[in-house]
């Protein structure tokens, strides 16, 4: 499960703070606290999220609760994916 | 205010006094700082375009204000007749100059339909449409609903993708950028100054467009309320349209409030909780204000500070490696 933190991270670094070796962006670090997330940054953040994990963010669930850290992010993500099938 | 709670007391101010005050400052940068000769502006019959055009007049007397009027395909048929209600009441020179063509000619509006119909495939040009936000007062994530209407008047709704967003904002930016170069033609061929006319409301929470509405030499109005440049309308004998108009975009087709495309509240809540913001007011004050729940004011403090950071670059000037002027020019 650490993939999706580390993928969101990832783009995170390449996209709003231009690749910058010295970020630090930890998991529960809130990105609006942190200011490295704006009003725009989000609408990307859920483009992102949406392609890259085939879910559909629903507009009541563009909320600071699922959205605003690397750990909210995983923990929605999570939730939204399909249940892998049980082993026979 | 009375035990920490705004009202609308709050933003009452002293009209004759303000207007003075306001006309002292322009003969004094216009003249002293600026070097120029008057002022121009677009009219564009609102409130805080008339309001500055009347403090100009106030200020520099009618012979020294230049007033434009800007139409294009979307702008409402009332804006440019009150616009030229408002100069002609006003005694100043205006003109009429209708941006469409231009804008036809440099891909705003294709540019506009092309990222519309990525969301909407049926879309045409004979449809209207218009933006609406969503969110960011309920504490959620600010984001943006396209709204599209077919000549039948069949309305069609959905959220924008941030790719479709910012390609409608910027194609509609091209609007207020042409207007202002507009502007610039006119300051520039007559010597003058160019007035812009964001109220409070508009310049803290970043509802411009930098080098469009944003640029400008002199923003009279920028430190005041929106319910105190109303208060200047009446006080300035403006006529009755413009003192009553409801705060518009004027900038889609379908009709549109400032507070459905930006502010989200209606501008006289939005006028409280931004001045109950700036005044430290807590969000339980600005609650019992509004009648509304302590989490839904914070909320709002919250939509106002998110704003501010959104935007804070559209304030900024070019950034500089390191100060150019060593010794700035006198």
């Amino acid at each position: 499960m650490s993939d999706i933190k580390d993928r969101v991270r990832a783009y995170i670094v390449e996209n709003f703070v231009m690749g910058s070796s010295t970020f630090v962006l930890n998991d529960t670090d809130s990105f609006m606290d942190k200011h490295v997330v704006d009003s725009t940054g989000f609408l990307e953040l859920v483009t992102f999220i949406e392609d890259s994990w085939a879910v559909t963010v629903e507009d009541d669930e563009m909320i600071p609760e699922n959205l605003d850290s690397l750990a909210n992010i995983e923990a929605f993500v999570s939730r939204k994916l399909p249940a892998l099938p049980q082993a026979a | 205010m009375s035990n920490g709670i705004p009202g609308p007391r709050s933003l009452e101010i002293d009209c004759s006094a303000e207007v003075d005050r306001i006309s002292r400052w322009m003969v004094d940068v216009v003249g002293q700082q600026l070097h120029r000769r008057g002022v121009v502006l677009g009219l564009s019959g609102g409130v805080d375009s008339s309001v500055c055009a009347a403090l100009a007049v106030r200020a520099l007397g009618e012979k020294k204000v230049f007033g434009l009027l800007m139409p294009e395909v979307d702008s409402s048929s009332a804006s440019a007749s009150l616009g030229g209600r408002v100069a002609e009441q006003l005694g100043i020179e205006h003109r009429l100059e209708d941006i469409a063509p231009a804008l036809r000619a440099i891909g705003c509006y294709r540019e506009r339909d092309a990222a519309i119909r990525a969301v909407f495939p049926d879309y045409r040009e004979d449809w209207k449409s218009k933006i609406a936000i969503a969110g960011g007062a309920k504490g959620g994530v600010n984001f943006f609903r396209m709204i599209v209407q077919s000549p039948s008047g069949e309305m069609f709704d959905k959220r924008l993708p941030i790719r479709e967003y910012l390609q409608i904002v910027a194609a509609t930016n091209y609007k207020q950028r042409l207007r202002k170069t507009v502007e610039y033609f006119h300051a520039d061929r007559l010597n003058y100054a160019v007035i812009g006319t964001p109220n409070r409301l508009e310049y803290e929470q970043g509802f411009f467009v930098k080098n469009g509405d944003g640029a400008a030499d002199i923003k009279p109005i920028a430190h005041l309320y929106k319910t105190q440049v109303y208060a200047l309308a009446r006080h300035l004998g403006l006529p009755r349209e413009v003192c009553n108009a409801a705060p518009t975009t004027d900038t889609y087709s379908l009709p549109q409030g400032q507070d459905e495309f930006y502010f989200s509240l209606p501008y006289h809540q939005m006028d409280l909780a931004l001045w109950s913001h700036n005044h430290r007011i807590p969000a339980a004050g600005l609650a019992s204000a509004l009648d509304i729940e302590t989490e839904q004011a914070e909320h709002i403090y919250a939509d106002i500070e998110a704003k501010q950071r959104t935007t804070r670059y559209l304030h900024l000037q070019a950034l500089l490696v390191e100060p150019v002027f060593v010794r700035p020019p006198e």
